[in-house]
């Protein structure tokens, strides 16, 4: 009782935003738990993984402020490493084989991020680019990963060895887990003391020196997590589609992760979900429309019409208008 | 309230329709057949099957007047984008929202193999027609798919076996480095050495390669008397074009595609391709019958046909003949019906349906003719020989099929 | 025979002649980027777009107009830096007050619409451009046949690279150039046109790009995606590099078209990937390039 009368407004202001802010994440979850019974599910899971992508990706680009090019390495180290795990021990539960996929990118991640942090802004993002086709190129050669075949037939196996994930329901609640915690580790990780600094050296790098900062552990680690979540993203599409290919470690994909992030929104931690929604949307529907031939036409343009036009995004654009008229 | 009546009044008559229909051709599986057209149709294999592939579709259902034992013949049809999960996502989605009867097109192996995969899991039917990957019919073979056009066995076996018996009996590989150009490499070398000659020295590119000078270069040092390419798609065209600067043919060397397509050879143009010995599983110049369709095809696309292209027309009207003859389109009938016929058509001559899913029929060996041989644009090939059907693939007895009993 | 390593001494020359000419097409292109990088602070994602539409105009000039090879080596890139600068202009201006990286995105969806436009109207198998008669034919250099037309493409390159460092090192535009770089505010002061510099230079760089492409098509197929594939490697010269100097552009250019040729002979394995493995190298015992100056 006591403890109310003291609020300042703005306390109670914030009080406020944060009832509000749970209650739209309990209508997103409510959303999200029913979907499955109204859309189809596959798509739904497609969706959820490339979102999940999208975030680890916006947590480097939105919070650290590092274009990595080069992304799509991770997305792909996470899903050949599970394929080729699940494919070759029948044993291993699905839960364990997507854990080994992560693990690769995290280390791949730590070795890439140390040498792309050694350089700054757009040489960084040549450095991820240039990196991330050397893996293309191993990818190909490698005699694990079935050249331009890709790897196929990954059992979807049984979830700790109960639950059968070959019921796409059941699927699809256990892509849904896997994003919840990804997202929660990024939105911990943001909202965090650690996540504060890192957007000082966005902002000012020099000053966060200065400041005493060891800037290069800072954004290491920010790679590091990016490259195991979006590890994390690609190892469970694996499991989703039972198979990983070339498709993945193409650079087209490090431009498509960009173009979902920009198009949702830099730095706002749902944007990423609704460009990966959008992206993924457009290049389904348009793959069976007449218009199919245009896509990557298409996606260029959107790419232009954000950097000219649109940059804070649909999420950012959304925030604008919301804080301009609710505040 | 007019309207609503209306309304009313067809969806009754509808309805008796359907009840009838469904009393007299009791298999129908739905109210139309669809045909799902999966193919890449903006990427590198574009002009192998691509919108080009989708024509010869619907000329074939044209062909077949539109509708099967009064059943309208429906075409989906999507791209790929040579992506494996865009390719099994869009099938998965034709089989649970679309009730597709057949899977058709299929190019790039990736998506071949993934889209296969999930018609088997669906209990559906594919024709493969586009993909050259022996592998669909041996260890991903599948009650539930059929290899229509070629693979690499007879494009790689029967080009290598042809040129040792004309006297190339010394052989220098360029081989692309990776799965597929290996087997390709081990496949070539077996036959060489059967047909008694030998592989001298081989390197392996990485894939893809723009700049193969430098392994032109190996190669004529080599001293082999054929050149044989190991690989496919744009790294075949930039070796050969490669070749053709470095005067590979005029010093001596032949050259041998192993796979190389009608679209390739036109698009280098013939200066650089004349003299190249390759396999084809037609060629639209090879007689009357072929000829004719080709020219219907030239006026509808505005490009002449290959063997693709042509191989599509062929597999739907089989298909769409077995359909009207079993009154059936349950893809485990229709599969078992398409075998029992055999396949003689302007496109396939002495072809049949393997157990291992492996549609056989004719090959022929051609050589590129010189640009002064050549009457017009299209003029590229002269058909050298047959080589029979049975010979052409993978015999039986080497399958790693479950399907076949060995 | 002499041998070098195991391979006999003819053979290599060979090779390595072969090496330099494949790092004369670096050495245009990271020479161009370099150029842009300078004056505009942006790396230009869509090069390789313009190296490909170069090819492509030389190609269609000579099916519709019957522009012959010579014209096109003219006449392509100042069409195409034309378009480079109409870009640059009506595009690329609205986003030069921001962060850098946005020119980067903004060149990379220009690079997307070019591609995927082409691959439309044209297919991805490509065509060929013929080799111009009077460059037909290879000569005997005694340890290596050489095609005459790759023996043109290395000259060629060369000269216009020299130009190229001619242009900006030793006249009055040139030091425009440099002094824009260093403070382009004061310059503007000076009474310089600096807009209109910044214009001409991306044109410049463009035009350069689209040079490269002229020269290439006779060797590889026209394609729609030609360029791309081959930007990612420059990229990776860019960064051993560093885009501190045209010399140092150049230079690099040259030594990775070398390297990679040697890797063709002994390792052909690692062809793709020798030049991103020097990068690393770099990358761990020099961060700002071998020719670079960490900004």
């Amino acid at each position: 009782m006591s403890a109310t009368r003291t609020l300042t407004p703005a306390m109670k202001l914030r009080r406020k935003a944060k009832v509000r802010r749970n209650i739209l994440y309990l209508v997103l979850l409510a959303i999200a738990l029913v979907a499955p019974f109204v859309a189809y599910p596959v798509f739904l899971m497609k969706l959820l993984c490339f979102a999940l992508f999208a975030c680890a990706f916006n947590l480097l680009l939105g919070y650290a402020g590092l274009l990595s090019f080069g992304h799509a390495a991770f997305l792909a180290t996470g899903g050949y490493f599970t394929g080729i795990m699940l494919a070759s021990y029948p044993g291993l539960t699905p839960e364990l084989g997507i854990l080994i996929g992560t693990l690769a990118s995290v280390v791949l991640g730590t070795l890439f991020g140390a040498l792309a942090i050694r350089r700054q802004g757009i040489y960084f993002a040549m450095v991820t680019l240039a990196l991330s086709q050397m893996m293309f190129f191993f990818f190909i050669q490698a005699p694990f990963t079935g050249g331009e075949d890709g790897l196929h037939g990954v059992p979807r196996g049984e979830l700790f060895g109960i639950i059968s994930l070959d019921n796409n329901i059941n699927m699809y609640y256990f892509v849904l887990a896997v994003f919840l915690i990804g997202f929660a580790i990024i939105r911990r990780a943001v909202h965090s003391p650690y996540g504060q600094v890192l957007r000082a050296i966005r902002e000012n790098e020099p000053r966060a020196v200065s400041l005493g900062y060891n800037v290069d552990a800072y954004k290491l680690v920010a790679f590091v997590l990016s490259a195991g979540l979006a590890g994390l993203a690609g190892s469970t599409k694996t499991v989703v589609f039972q198979l990983a290919s070339l498709t993945d470690a193409h650079w087209h994909m490090s431009g498509e992760v960009i173009l979902m992030t920009l198009l949702g929104g830099v730095g706002t931690l749902f944007g990423p979900l609704v460009g990966a929604g959008v992206v993924v949307s457009l290049q389904t529907q348009l793959a069976q429309s007449p218009l199919g031939n245009w896509v990557s036409v298409i996606l260029g343009a959107i790419f232009v019409i954000c950097v000219l036009s649109f940059r804070s995004g649909i999420v950012g654009e959304i925030q604008k208008v919301v804080k301009k008229n609710f505040k | 309230m007019t309207f609503n009546r209306k309304i009313l009044a067809s969806s009754v008559a509808f309805a008796a329709a359907t009840l009838m229909a469904t009393g007299a051709q009791a298999e129908m599986s739905d109210d139309a057949v669809r045909i799902g057209y999966l193919a890449d149709m903006s990427g590198t294999y574009r002009d192998l099957a691509g919108p080009g592939g989708l024509e010869a579709l619907q000329m074939a259902i044209e062909d077949f007047g539109g509708e099967v034992n009064g059943t309208p013949i429906e075409v989906l049809s999507a791209d790929d984008r040579n992506s494996a999960d865009v390719g099994a996502n869009t099938v998965r989605e034709w089989f649970d929202t679309q009730n597709v009867d057949l899977v058709s097109g299929l190019v790039a192996s990736s998506v071949a193999i993934a889209a296969t995969k999930v018609v088997e899991e669906n209990n559906g039917l594919a024709i493969v027609s586009g993909s050259a990957a022996s592998s669909i019919t041996n260890e991903h073979c599948a009650p539930t798919h059929i290899h229509w056009v070629y693979d690499t066995y007879p494009m790689a076996n029967a080009t290598a076996k042809a040129v040792v018996d004309q006297g190339g009996d010394s052989w220098f590989l360029l081989t692309a480095d990776y799965a597929f150009g290996h087997a390709m490499e081990k496949d070539v070398t077996e036959v060489v050495e059967e047909s008694g000659g030998t592989v001298v020295d081989s390197v392996r590119h990485p894939f893809p390669t723009t700049d193969f000078s430098s392994y032109i270069l190996q190669a004529q040092g080599s001293g082999a008397k054929v050149v044989g390419l190991a690989n496919a798609g744009g790294d075949t065209v930039n070796a050969i074009k490669t070749a053709s600067q470095f005067g590979l043919t005029q010093s001596g060397q032949q050259l041998a595609g192993l796979i190389v397509f009608l679209n390739d050879i036109y698009a280098m143009g013939l200066e650089a391709t004349q003299g190249l010995l390759l396999t084809t599983g037609w060629y639209w110049n090879m007689d009357d019958e072929s000829r004719e369709w080709a020219e219907r095809y030239y006026e509808r696309v505005g490009s002449m046909p290959g063997m693709v292209h042509a191989g599509i027309y062929s597999s739907t009207t089989h298909y769409l003949n077995t359909v009207e003859e079993i009154g059936s389109d349950d893809p485990e009938a229709v599969r078992a019906a398409m075998a029992e016929k055999p396949i003689d058509d302007f496109f396939s001559r002495n072809g049949r349906i393997r157990e291992d899913g492996r549609m056989i029929h004719d090959m022929y060996l051609v050589q590129v003719n010189a640009p002064e041989d050549a009457t017009h644009d299209w003029d590229l090939y002269e058909v050298l020989s047959t080589i029979p059907a049975e010979q052409a693939y993978r015999p039986l007895s080497e399958s790693q099929c479950d399907l076949v009993n060995n | 025979m002499t041998m070098i390593f195991g391979v006999p001494l003819m053979v290599f020359m060979g090779q390595l002649m072969l090496g330099l000419i494949n790092g004369a097409f670096y050495a245009l292109l990271s020479l161009g980027l370099a150029v842009i990088f300078g004056l505009l602070k942006i790396i230009n994602f869509a090069h390789g777009a313009m190296y490909m539409l170069g090819a492509f105009a030389a190609l269609l000039g000579l099916q519709y107009l019957g522009l012959n090879y010579w014209a096109a080596l003219l006449v392509v890139p100042l069409v195409v830096g034309g378009l480079g600068m109409l870009i640059e202009r009506f595009i690329l201006r609205r986003i030069a007050h921001l962060d850098h990286l946005y020119g980067l995105l903004l060149t990379f969806g220009l690079a997307l619409i070019f591609e995927g436009s082409l691959t439309n109207f044209f297919g991805v198998s490509g065509s060929s451009y013929p080799t111009p008669e009077a460059l037909q034919g290879g000569v005997n250099l005694g340890f290596m046949f050489l095609p005459i037309y790759r023996g043109w493409v290395l000259i060629a390159a060369l000269a216009v690279c020299l130009a190229t460092w001619f242009i900006i090192e030793r006249t009055r535009l040139g030091a425009y150039l440099r002094a824009g770089t260093e403070n382009p505010a004061l310059m503007q002061a000076f009474g310089v046109n600096v807009p209109q510099l910044i214009t001409l230079t991306y044109g410049f760089g463009v035009a350069l790009a689209a040079f490269a492409g002229v020269l290439a098509a006779p060797l590889y197929p026209v394609s729609p995606t030609m360029g791309s594939s081959l930007l990612i490697v420059v990229f990776a010269v860019v960064v051993i590099g560093g885009m501190g100097s045209i010399i140092g552009a150049v230079i690099t250019g040259l030594a990775m078209g070398l390297i990679e040729g040697l890797t063709k002979v002994y390792y052909p394995e690692a062809a793709n990937t020798v030049i991103f493995v020097v990068m690393v190298v770099v990358l761990m015992l020099r961060p700002a390039g071998l020719f670079g100056k960490e900004a």
